[in-house]
């Protein structure tokens, strides 16, 4: 390295400007990717004093549990522990609970799909509901009038919405 | 000491009555003395009375003849009776409060002596006992109403009455036997009080709980009239009428009462939110939205006789949800910092749920083939199939919540461990179902009943479409960045089909106001006023939905917030967005109830000072316990949200936590605009001035737009 330093392409002072300007760069966005990890896996989290609120967002001062726990925070995102080792360096000391939505596996996948499984069971239930009902025939009227419907049903309602207040 | 042994004690303090009456101070001195026994007396006859009005009005169903009315008015009246008991009940317990009598165990927990006046009220609902007590009098105020109002049906009334007796016997017993008010306190009568819960030293607190109880109570009388009308084969649809306006008075109850709790989080508990998805909170919109579907879905079987079935299970599930949220805050078995301790009183509701459940699967089974739809469903693009899917996405959405809430309880039970399902579960889960809700909105009022042709669906949906379209590159130009994650997304997309909604709504408003206006000559906008006037019901509900996207732009401004936190000392600077807050001073005060401390910040914005700020900590004295108050500049744009989070223990400086929530403010103006429309709803038609038709059309029946 020190070699490639000391060699003339390296040597003109706008090569070292530019150096100096990538190693800033550098630092400053590790820095903002520490802070966006933090703020992100603080999010992940819950703060164990019984106050039920995300880790970041517990807000009492001198919480023996919050502050402790942010700082185990700070220095695993500073050790530059992954995500995933992060989470469960917490679960190893704090429990499952201090996970703050379960996690995609296993049993808990119930609650992540069951949702949108009823959403979808429920569209069909209800599209089959209508499609059955249109396959009723259509009651009979007094008079022997005849219902209308498509296009003469459209005429209809236009000519009683210009014709009537209502 | 029971209700039952206290009787003996009460013929003594009736013959001390006798003694000091003509002496005020003496009146007084006896109600403190026997407060505990008089309560309980209240409580055990009203008991007494209820399980008479229960068991007399069953009787009085039975039979036909004179005997059996008469037998049923004293059932009736044995009804409104209770409320007086129960209020009687009341008052003493709030007068004990006010006397600080330490004697009663609940006064001794929930007040102390310097609380001030305004919150001795709210010691009646603070607590386990008394807020079932509270729950007790709006259920007896509630029968009392239902009952004085019987001549509007007599037997459908009658039915009615019944059911509230037996709910009011389950809330009786509790008061009685398992969570009694009146229990006294143990060895001698302590000095001073525990305290009232410092969270609860708010003024919405005073305004909040009953609000929110009016609504949680208030869906027991339409389930009496469900229930009632099934199990007597009620002829006819006046009932679902009657049903309907009780659900909407209550519905608009529960709304305020879920706004106030929110805008109370806002304030005093200062993380900045407004809305956790704790499942105390869930426990209370689950019924909303069920009493939501509701009041959509009972508008097919008004104007079209059908969903019955889907009506009678929407109107028992409501009930059964709060009574089920009711079970979650009283049982403990769920985390929640709403929640009362964890107690046995949870058995009682689970029995009492199992037999509600009974006796409606049993009366369903009974009786189903009376709830046979009149007509048939015609078309998937109608008003009818809108409703139908309406109703799909808020029950999805409510069993979202439901499984959310409940899901650590099954995962013990099924896996053996706990796991938390905190907000960005719900936020996952919910936001999608409630932007289809939102498009739905948007659509349903544009399809006409029975059937829709595409053509005019395109016709009438095009303008409102482009206008949204408009909002959405709007939204681009302003730098907003839906791709740049799930929450830029969902906000950017609930502004957009929220301006869709409100473009639609101003389209048919602006449509019906011009026919209006072609007939009678006058400007649009009157025409627009007449057109609400002539047709409370679909207009009100118009606005309702207008709050309610008001609302969702209110949440959608949450994907912006941002906020700094900082030890600041006298002079101290700190930025965030175009603000600056200069720390100026900070104070203390000793106050009799509690002592707090506050900073003075200045607030600069382009370097001009704008306002000054005092974000404030509070250490009550009596229950030894903190409290924030948090000091918000507020505008349409934006809240400046500022918390004094207290002294940092290793240098000694104050800490402040400053926040921007941007369109907070909306939320609220959505809500009021939501119980205006509501209110507007309620109120009834005036008549519409005749019109001719120019030519003679054959008259064939077609659905009205409501």
């Amino acid at each position: 390295m020190w070699t490639m330093l000391k060699s003339s392409q390296f040597r003109s002072p706008w090569r070292f400007a530019q150096m100096a300007v990538v190693m800033l760069a550098t630092t400053l966005f590790m820095g903002v990717g520490d802070e966006a990890r933090f703020r992100k896996l603080g999010h992940q989290l819950m703060c164990v004093c019984g106050c039920n609120q995300i880790l970041l967002e517990c807000n009492h001062v001198g919480c023996s549990y919050s502050d402790r726990m942010r700082g185990e925070l700070v220095e695993a995102t500073d050790r530059g522990d992954n995500d995933d080792l992060t989470l469960q360096s917490f679960v190893q000391k704090y429990g499952p609970t201090v996970i703050a939505v379960p996690s995609v596996t296993g049993f808990n996948i119930v609650a992540w799909i069951m949702p949108f499984m009823v959403l979808l069971a429920g569209t069909g239930l209800a599209v089959y509901v209508v499609h059955t009902w249109r396959g009723r025939p259509i009651p009979a009227l007094p008079g022997g009038i005849r219902p209308a419907t498509g296009t003469d049903l459209d005429k209809f309602r236009e000519q009683a919405r210009s014709e009537t207040d209502l | 000491m029971t209700p039952l042994t206290q009787f003996g004690g009460l013929a003594a303090a009736l013959l001390m009555f006798q003694e000091a009456q003509g002496s005020g101070g003496v009146w007084a001195a006896f109600f403190e003395a026997h407060a505990a026994q008089l309560g309980s007396y209240f409580l055990l006859v009203a008991l007494m009375l209820a399980l008479y009005s229960f068991l007399a009005g069953v009787l009085a169903l039975f039979g036909r003849d004179s005997l059996s009315e008469r037998i049923g008015e004293t059932a009736r009246r044995a009804g409104i009776a209770i409320f007086f008991l129960v209020i009687l009940a009341g008052i003493t317990l709030v007068t004990a409060a006010f006397q600080d009598n330490f004697s009663i165990a609940y006064i001794f927990h929930h007040s102390n002596r310097d609380l001030p006046v305004a919150y001795k009220f709210a010691v009646l609902w603070s607590g386990q006992e008394g807020s079932l007590l509270f729950w007790t009098l709006l259920l007896s105020t509630y029968g009392l109403v239902l009952r004085l109002r019987h001549k509007t049906d007599t037997r459908l009334f009658a039915h009615a009455s019944v059911i509230i007796a037996a709910v009011q016997i389950f809330f009786l017993l509790l008061v009685n036997f398992a969570a009694h008010p009146f229990a006294v306190t143990e060895g001698g009568i302590p000095a001073d009080g525990s305290g009232l819960n410092p969270l609860l030293q708010y003024p919405e607190m005073v305004i909040h709980p009953p609000m929110l109880y009016l609504g949680y109570v208030g869906f027991t009388v339409p389930f009496a009239f469900g229930l009632g009308a099934l199990i007597m084969r009620y002829p006819g649809e006046k009932w679902i009428h009657i049903t309907r306006r009780w659900t909407m008075v209550t519905w608009a109850f529960l709304t305020i009462g879920i706004f106030l709790g929110s805008h109370w989080a806002y304030n005093v508990l200062g993380w900045g939110g407004y809305w956790a998805w704790d499942p105390v909170e869930n426990a209370s919109f689950m019924p909303w939205l069920t009493g939501n579907a509701f009041l959509h879905s009972v508008m097919m079987q008004e104007k079209r006789g059908m969903l019955k079935i889907w009506n009678v299970w929407l109107v028992f599930s409501t009930f059964l949800l709060s009574i089920l949220g009711t079970f979650l805050t009283r049982s403990g078995i769920v985390s929640s910092v709403h929640a009362f301790a964890q107690s046995s009183i949870g058995t009682w509701f689970l029995i009492f749920l199992g037999l509600t459940l009974g006796t409606c699967i049993f009366a369903f089974v009974k009786n189903r083939d009376h709830l046979r739809s009149e007509h048939r469903l015609e078309a998937l693009v109608s008003r009818e199939s809108s409703f139908l899917f309406n109703n799909l996405l808020l029950l999805v959405l409510c069993f979202t919540i439901v499984l959310g809430t409940f899901f650590p309880v099954l995962h013990e039970w099924i896996v053996g461990s706990k796991v938390t399902v905190g907000p960005e579960f719900y936020n996952k889960e919910a936001f999608p179902i409630a932007l289809l809700l939102l498009l739905l909105t948007a659509l349903g009022p544009l399809l006409a009943w029975r059937m829709t042709s595409v053509d005019s669906l395109k016709r009438n949906f095009l303008w409102p479409a482009l206008g949204a379209l408009a909002i959405f590159i709007g939204l681009l130009i302003f730098g907003v960045r839906p791709w740049q994650d799930a929450t830029h997304f969902y906000s950017t997309m609930a502004i957009t089909l929220a301006s869709l909604v409100i473009f639609t709504i101003a389209s048919e408003f602006i449509r019906g106001g011009r026919v209006i206006s072609r007939h009678s000559g006058q400007n649009l906008l009157l025409s627009i006023a007449q057109l609400g006037r002539r047709n409370t019901r679909r207009y009100g509900g118009y606005i309702v939905h207008i709050g309610v996207v008001i609302v969702f732009i209110g949440i959608a401004g949450s994907a912006f917030n941002r906020n700094v936190e900082k030890e600041m000392g006298y002079g101290d600077k700190v930025q965030l967005g175009n603000y600056e807050l200069v720390c100026r001073s900070y104070t203390q005060e000793d106050k009799p109830n509690y002592a707090s401390e506050w900073a003075i910040l200045e607030v600069f914005q382009n370097g001009k000072q704008i306002d000054t700020l005092y974000p404030e900590r509070r250490f009550y004295k009596a229950s030894q316990q903190t409290s924030t108050m948090v000091a918000n500049r507020s505008s349409l744009k934006e809240d400046l949200y500022v918390v004094y989070e207290g002294l940092n223990q290793d240098s000694g400086r104050p800490i402040i936590k400053v926040y921007i929530n941007p369109l907070v403010n909306w939320l609220w103006i959505g809500v009021i605009t939501m119980i205006l429309g509501t209110v507007m709803a309620m109120l009834p038609n005036t008549l519409p001035s005749p019109a001719t038709a120019a030519t003679r059309v054959q008259t064939v029946p077609v659905g009205a737009g409501d």
